[in-house]
Formats: C-alpha cells, sequence, structure tokens
C-alpha cells in the first residue's frame, strides 16, 4: 500500500517540511506572549518619562527626583564649578569626555546618580555631604570620584555618572526619558 | 507492553548516558516503540490533548503569577492589570480560564470513552482509579483558581462550597474556620488558596506520570475491547499515534481558539467582574459549568434521611456521586469490555450521558419547583447506573461474538473507528 | 469524504481512519453546543424582567473594531454625566490614546487629564499638594469613598463603570436598553420617592434617575444630540473601557484560527501520508 506514495518522494518530502514549519511557527508564536509578559507593562511605560519643575533650585543647589525607579541628580551649578569643570584636560581623563559633552545648559548638569561601579549612590546632593577630592560626588561604597561634571576622577568606577535622556520642555520645566 | 527493551545507543555520548541513567531509553521505549493497538480512533487523542492541556494551565498559570497580587484588597485590580497593561496579559489570562473550561471538557470525553469502551475493567482498574484521583485535583485546583479573581462569584462560590464541611457533625464549624483562617472567607482563604492552586497543579502532574506509567504496564484498550495479542494488532506509537494525537489536538485548538478570541467570557459568569462584597450575595450563584452535575445532586438532597439532615444528605450524595467512580471496575459486571459488543449496555450510556447533561442543566437552574423534583429523579438515576444498572446488565446481557483479533476487526473493515458517534455509513 | 472512500476500497483501513474524522468532530460539536446551550441558559436566565434591546454593534462581530468618533463621543458622554457619580478606577487618562480605542493623541489626553487634580505628595516638607492630573493617572473618582458616595446617593452605591459591560449578564444590550429604558410605571405599580421605574432593571426599581435627556451633552461634529444617540455612545465607549485590548483580541485571534485552520489541513494530510505505511 505503501508503494502508492514512493512515486512521488517530493510531494511527500515537501508536505513532511511544510508541516514541520508550520509547527515551528506556531510554538514560536505562542512563545513570544510568554516571553514578552515579562517586559515592562504599560504602566510601567507610562512612567518612563516625568517632567520636573525646576524653577525652584536655586544656584549651587542640588534636588534629586526618582525616575524609573533610580535616582536623577539634577544639579544647578556655581559659576566656579562650571570653571572648574571646564579647566580640566580631558586627555588625563579615564572616560574623556568634555564638559560640552555632558550639559545641554551649562548652568544644569543632570545625570543618574548611580555609581557606575557597582551601582551604589554617591554623596555630594545634600549640603554637607563628603563632595570628594574634586567637587563633585564620592561614592563611599569603594571610594570613587566624581568631579562637578560627573566624570570619575579617582577610585574604582569605570565611567562617568551616565547621562539620562532629557529636554527643556522650558527654561524652568525639564522632560526626563 | 514491557517486552524487551531494543534501544540502541547510537553514538558515544547517549551510550554513555544510558549506562549511567538510561533515560533516553526510557523516552524510546515509552514514545517511540511503544507499540499501540492499531486501531485506536479520535476519542483516543484525547490523553495527549489533556497532557498539552494540563502543560498550557501550568505556564499560563505561573506567568500569571507573577503579576498576580494575592490580597483581598488588590486582588481583583491586579486581575484587570493583567487584562489591561501586561503585554499580551489578556491572552494569558484568557488562555488560562478558558483552558481550564477546555480542560474539563476533554477530560469528560476522555472519561466518558472509557466508559464506553470499557477502559476501566480489569487489568486497568488502577489506571481508572488513578484518573479518577486526578479528576479529583483537577475539581479542587479549579475550585481554587476560580477564587482568585476575586470577584462576587469567587467569593460566594467559595462560601457556598466550604460551608459543605459545615455540614459534618461535630467537627463541621471548626473545620470551618480552619479552612477559612478566619469567620468567613477574607484575606487568610484567598492567600491560602492562591498557595494550593500553585500546588495541586504539580500534584497533578505526578499522578499523571503514574497514570501514564499504568497505562504502559497494561497497555492500552481499544474500539474492540480485546487485547492485543501479536505485532499485527499494534503499531508504533510514533510516528502513528503521536501525528494522530497532533491533528486531535489541532482540531481541540480551534475550538479552544475561538472561546479564547472571540467568547472569552461565555464559559464565565458576568458577576466575576464585580468585585467581591462580603455584604451582598448575587441573585443566583452557580458553579462553572463543569460542576454543575454535581451542584445538581447536591441541592436535590431537599429531605431528611434518618438522622442526616438535608445539608449533610446533599454534600454526602456528591461526594459519594465521584465516590462511586473509583469502585466502578468491581460494579461493571460484563466480561465485554467495549459497548460495541453490547447492545443493551449501549443504549444505557447514552441513557447515562444524557442523565449527565440533564443535572448539569438542572444545576445551573434556581433550586424550585420541578427543577428539584427533576434533579432527584437524574439522581437516582445517576446512583442506579452503577449500583444497580451495571452489575445487572453484565448478568442478563447477551453480547456480540468478539472479533478473533484487532487485525482481523480492523481488516474486515468492521473496525470502523466511528462507532462512538454511531455512523454506520462511514464504516466504509 | 464519502466518495473517496469508495473509491478507495482497496484501502479501506485508513479512509476509514481518516474519514471518521467526520462524525467524531459532529459527537464534538454536538457535546459542545450542548453543554454550552445547558450551562447558559441558567446563568442568562435572571437578567432582566424585560426582553434587552439589540443593536448593531460594529465591535461584536469576530473581527469589529469600534467607531472612533462614537468612543470619543461615548467619553464626552460619561466624563460629563456618568462622571458625576460612577467612578472609573482602572481606566488612565493614558489608556485614552492607546491603539483599539478612542486614540486621541498624546497632547490631547494630555490636555484632558490636566483638567483635573490629584493629590500628590508629601512635598519637602510633608505637606500633601494638588498637582493637575497626567496620563498616567487614573480617572478621577466622584466620591472619596463607598460611604460618602452612598450618602450622596441615598444610600445607593453607583458602581464603578470600569468593566460595568463585562459584569453585566446581557452586556452592552442591557447598559444600552437600562440607558434608554426608562418610562413611567404601570399603573399600579408603585414608585417611592427616589427611585425610578425601568423595565431593563432587576426588580424595575432603581436609584439611578434617568441620567440623559436630549442636548443634556454638546456633540461639536453634528451627530444627533438624542438620549438613544447619548446611550449608543456612552455604550460603545464603556464597552471598550470594559476591554480596552478587544480589537487586538480580534486581530490576533483572526490570525491564529487561520494558522490553525491551515496547519490542521496539514497535519491531516500529514496523517493520511504516514498512516499509509502502516501495513
Amino acid at each position: 500500500m505503501a508503494t502508492t506514495d514512493t512515486d512521488e518522494p517530493t510531494r511527500r518530502d515537501f508536505l513532511y517540511v511544510a508541516t514541520g514549519a508550520f509547527a515551528a511557527i506556531g510554538v514560536a508564536g505562542a512563545v513570544w506572549p510568554l516571553i514578552d509578559q515579562m517586559n515592562p507593562d504599560a504602566s510601567t511605560l507610562a512612567l518612563s518619562s516625568i517632567e520636573t519643575d525646576i524653577s525652584d533650585v536655586e544656584v549651587g543647589q542640588s534636588v534629586t527626583v526618582k525616575w524609573r525607579g533610580k535616582p536623577v541628580f539634577i544639579r544647578h551649578r556655581t559659576a566656579k564649578e562650571i570653571a572648574e569643570a571646564e579647566a580640566v584636560d580631558v586627555s588625563t581623563l579615564r572616560d574623556p569626555q568634555t564638559d560640552e559633552e555632558r550639559v545641554i545648559k551649562k548652568e544644569w548638569l543632570i545625570q543618574i546618580g548611580i555609581c557606575t561601579h557597582l551601582g551604589c549612590v554617591p554623596k555630594g546632593q545634600k549640603v554637607g555631604d563628603d563632595k570628594g577630592d574634586y567637587n563633585g560626588w564620592f561614592c563611599p561604597c569603594h571610594g570613587s570620584h566624581y568631579d562637578s561634571a560627573g566624570r570619575i576622577r579617582k577610585g574604582p568606577a569605570p565611567l562617568n555618572l551616565i547621562l539620562p535622556e532629557y529636554t527643556f520642555l522650558t527654561d524652568e520645566k525639564i522632560k526626563i526619558g | 507492553m514491557s517486552g524487551e527493551s531494543i534501544y540502541q545507543p547510537s553514538n558515544g555520548f547517549t551510550k554513555w548516558m544510558d549506562d549511567r541513567l538510561p533515560i533516553m531509553r526510557l523516552g524510546y521505549d515509552s514514545f517511540i516503540v511503544y507499540p499501540t493497538p492499531r486501531n485506536l480512533n479520535y476519542w483516543w487523542t484525547f490523553g495527549a490533548i489533556l497532557t498539552f492541556a494540563l502543560a498550557v494551565q501550568i505556564v499560563t498559570g505561573i506567568v500569571l503569577a507573577m503579576h498576580y497580587t494575592p490580597h483581598a484588597n488588590m486582588a481583583f485590580d491586579s486581575v484587570e492589570h493583567i487584562m489591561r497593561d501586561v503585554n499580551y496579559g489578556w491572552l494569558i489570562r484568557y488562555v488560562h480560564a478558558n483552558g481550564a473550561s477546555m480542560f474539563f471538557l476533554a477530560v469528560y470525553i476522555h472519561m466518558f470513552r472509557s466508559l464506553y469502551y470499557g477502559s476501566y475493567k480489569a487489568p486497568r482498574e488502577v489506571l481508572w482509579i488513578l484518573g479518577v484521583l486526578i479528576y479529583l485535583l483537577m475539581m479542587a485546583s479549579a475550585f481554587m483558581g476560580y477564587v482568585l479573581p476575586w470577584g462576587q462569584m469567587s467569593f460566594w462560590g467559595a462560601t457556598v462550597i466550604t460551608n459543605l464541611f459545615g455540614a459534618i457533625p461535630l467537627i463541621g464549624d471548626p473545620l470551618r474556620e480552619w479552612l477559612w483562617g478566619g469567620f468567613a472567607i477574607d484575606n487568610p482563604t484567598l492567600n491560602r488558596f492562591f498557595s494550593l492552586h500553585y500546588l495541586v497543579p504539580f500534584l497533578i502532574v505526578g499522578v499523571v506520570a503514574l497514570h501514564i506509567w499504568a497505562l504502559h504496564v497494561t497497555g492500552q484498550n481499544n474500539p474492540t475491547g480485546i487485547e492485543v495479542k501479536d505485532d499485527q494488532d499494534t503499531v508504533r506509537f510514533t510516528p502513528y499515534a503521536t501525528i494522530k494525537d497532533v491533528f486531535g489536538l489541532s482540531l481541540f485548538l480551534l475550538l479552544f481558539g475561538y472561546f479564547v478570541f472571540f467568547n472569552p467570557n461565555a464559559l464565565g459568569h458576568a458577576d466575576n467582574y464585580i468585585e467581591a462584597n462580603p455584604m451582598v450575595t448575587p441573585v443566583h450563584i452557580v458553579p462553572e459549568w463543569y460542576l454543575l452535575p454535581f451542584y445538581a445532586i447536591l441541592r436535590a438532597i431537599t429531605f431528611d434521611i434518618g438522622p442526616i439532615d438535608s445539608k449533610l444528605g446533599g454534600v454526602i450524595a456528591m461526594f459519594a456521586s465521584i465516590a462511586i467512580l473509583f469502585v466502578l471496575p468491581w460494579l461493571d459486571t460484563s466480561k465485554v469490555r467495549s459497548a460495541r459488543f453490547r447492545p443493551l449496555f449501549r443504549q444505557f450510556f447514552w441513557i447515562f450521558v444524557a442523565v449527565c447533561l440533564g443535572l448539569g442543566y438542572l444545576g445551573g437552574q434556581p433550586a424550585e419547583g420541578g427543577y428539584v423534583i427533576a434533579a432527584q429523579i437524574l439522581t437516582a438515576y445517576y446512583f442506579a447506573h452503577f449500583l444497580i444498572i451495571l452489575p445487572v446488565l453484565g448478568l442478563v446481557e447477551k453480547t456480540k461474538p468478539l472479533p478473533e483479533s484487532i487485525a482481523q476487526s480492523v481488516l474486515s473493515g468492521g473496525g470502523g473507528s466511528s462507532e462512538a458517534a454511531a455512523s454506520p455509513e462511514t464504516r466504509g | 469524504m464519502t466518495t473517496q472512500m469508495n473509491e478507495t476500497e482497496s484501502r479501506p483501513c485508513i479512509f476509514t481512519r481518516a474519514c471518521s474524522v467526520v462524525p467524531f468532530l459532529g459527537a464534538v460539536a454536538i457535546i459542545v453546543l450542548g453543554t454550552m446551550f445547558l450551562t447558559m441558559g441558567g446563568a442568562k436566565a435572571a437578567v432582566s424582567a424585560k426582553e434587552l434591546k439589540e443593536r448593531d454593534w460594529s465591535f461584536e462581530a469576530p473581527f469589529g473594531t469600534f467607531d472612533r468618533s462614537a468612543l470619543r463621543r461615548g467619553y464626552k458622554v460619561y466624563s460629563e454625566v456618568c462622571a458625576a457619580c460612577h467612578a472609573m478606577d482602572l481606566m488612565r487618562f493614558r489608556n485614552l490614546a492607546q491603539p483599539g480605542g478612542p486614540e486621541f493623541t498624546e497632547d490631547e489626553v494630555k490636555t484632558i487629564a490636566a483638567d483635573y487634580t490629584i493629590e500628590d505628595g508629601p512635598d519637602d516638607y510633608g505637606d500633601m499638594f494638588e498637582r493637575p492630573r497626567i496620563p498616567a493617572d487614573a480617572f478621577p473618582a466622584p466620591f472619596a469613598n463607598e460611604n460618602a458616595a452612598r450618602a450622596s446617593n441615598g444610600g445607593a452605591l453607583p458602581p464603578d463603570l470600569s468593566v460595568i459591560i463585562k459584569a453585566r449578564a446581557g452586556e452592552e444590550n442591557y447598559i444600552y436598553s437600562l440607558l434608554t429604558g426608562y418610562e413611567d410605571a404601570p399603573d399600579g405599580f408603585d414608585v417611592p420617592p427616589g427611585m425610578s421605574y425601568n423595565a431593563y432593571f432587576y426588580g424595575r426599581l432603581l436609584a439611578m434617575a434617568n441620567p440623559l435627556s436630549d442636548e443634556i451633552v454638546d456633540y461639536e461634529d453634528g451627530t444627533p444630540m438624542t438620549v438613544d444617540q447619548y446611550a449608543k455612545d456612552v455604550t460603545t465607549f464603556l464597552t471598550w473601557a470594559s476591554e480596552p485590548t478587544r480589537e487586538a483580541r480580534h486581530r490576533l485571534g483572526f490570525q491564529v484560527m487561520i494558522f490553525l485552520t491551515v496547519f490542521a489541513g496539514l497535519m491531516y494530510f500529514t496523517m493520511r501520508k504516514v498512516w499509509a505505511d502502516a501495513h
């Protein structure tokens, strides 16, 4: 009885391959929702960008806002801090970046407040905090020193403090994310 | 069926493995060359469909547990959060909710197939008993799962069912409070139901493994109900049975898909989209459709039986209606398995199916007037089927002659596998 | 199927097996439909005292979609009429912009949300403060809690409308019928003060006074400003809100069913080929 089929092996093979391919597509299609469900959901994504009013932050003050579950350091820099940051010879830095590359407006330095070493939150936001050797931020966990542009100057951290995406909606309002 | 293994390790690794943990030998013997009767019809694909349904429930359940919050104040909203915000959450939840119904639909077909073809008879009694055990665990799991969305039907269904335990003399009240973890269904109850709802499916997996083990010891029954005699009667499990199972499964998925995508709430109840409120009972409490026959039996006992009041009587009747399945292999006295050769039994089988559907219908109706009387009649028949009809039929029925062998029945053309659907024109 | 079978008598076994799928499917269909009919008859019985009005809803068919402008008008009716008493706790303003809904633009949604305030805080001084709502915020609730809601509504609690369509047997037809079903009570039917007669409501007496009247909400797109139109639009909106993913479900369902049909067909022929060797 099998003989009826053996004279058309190509058709038969094609059928098997097609069926197998379809089954594979079906399995892949069924697995995707199970994977995608672990991605951030709509309620989380809805908060993936925040708007913050910075009109209250005086020169020389810092605020910390929470964005995507992490602290974001917003610093209204003094002229002295800006001058210090600009004076640095970029070629001496571990993660070379000029001050201009790290800001949109000179007086506002906005960065994610997480040490690039092992994820602690550096000191330096509050008056009286240890600002490290370079008048910026200091991570007490393993002793990383950041300067007034948030660049790594001393200690184990490999990179400068990470900059979030942000835009100035107005002079007094920024949108992070 | 546990003959000599013919597995040959094909390379160094499999040989090495085979000397240490012969798991590939087990798989090969059980799912590749395992001999299945060649005349199995589509009703036999439901074993594979059920395995698939269990896997779907477990996978989707684990996923839902990642987003669900088992707290009386948050459960309802967290389910809607899954429906609205989680990526594909609506799909996963609808698959899980309708998957329960599909699971029961498949298990009922599987069980009635067994009843029709006498698959529960010697030497398959243990196989059958394990199956009934799975069914019981499924009911427990489904019931607790239905409580989790914390809707009105969840809450009041749980209230009614747990109150059944209050009917037990002496220990009823303390037992109930123990189940609740309080003086009514509340947050502690929800938490323990969540925990157990997560546990029970894995118990089911364990019993399913035993069920399949027992199956592979006795071998499958088949539409003729006669035992396999030689190689002529069987085909290899793979590809013959597996491919047929997958085809059956793909048809089943079409039905499943219809409910999930186009009528996802048809098998549920609107009241369960109202958050649980201990102060207000819904007008009409009904369990999910798959438990309705038992609900009808529970409510059919409206009279006291001697010292047993009607409440306890109902509970006893309901549990007895399931417990009786455990002893079924010894209640059926007929030597012939398949209804194909038992003309009288076949008629009683279909009457029994109708009675079960009738009980299901009555379980969904208000417990009043004619409905109660009808439920009482059908309940009596339900028990009579097992306690009177089956034992007596085996003694008085004149059965048709059995074929020599499965192979012979197949080749003679009488092996059309459409027996259950009673369509003689397709018997080629 | 039957003709095929007759032509191939030489292979009875294969073809009986193949053809047996037809009665098998028939039997399964009978069982499924029978079960559904039997079980749902009971559930649907207690919907309302009067047979519901039915309309041709665009979203009802298997591939149905929502009418965007009806959804937008429906939101307007909800926010200007229903929202005075009924909360929609599960709804976020961002939902109004998501695909498959009214699909307002992001900016429109920001404007809509900013019309409402929400208490936030505490601020740096430990005080709570009011701020405009943003798209991620929930629709505002008219009452602080259940007791306040009852106190303002003569003891009755206006139900949350987030999933109201799923929560009522009869679904959209029930809500539509109810909203258009207010009428004078028949002679001899006693309507206590504070209650209204509505034949579609269970018990026929409900605490909600007729919420709609002609021209109560301004439509700017020229759509007739009638009770019937309002009811239709707000029902459409509530149906979407009960399941904002409904269109995605229909779309994916269509794809899945096509896939499964083709797959089942392929499996059927593959099975026949494989079984042809079984002799």
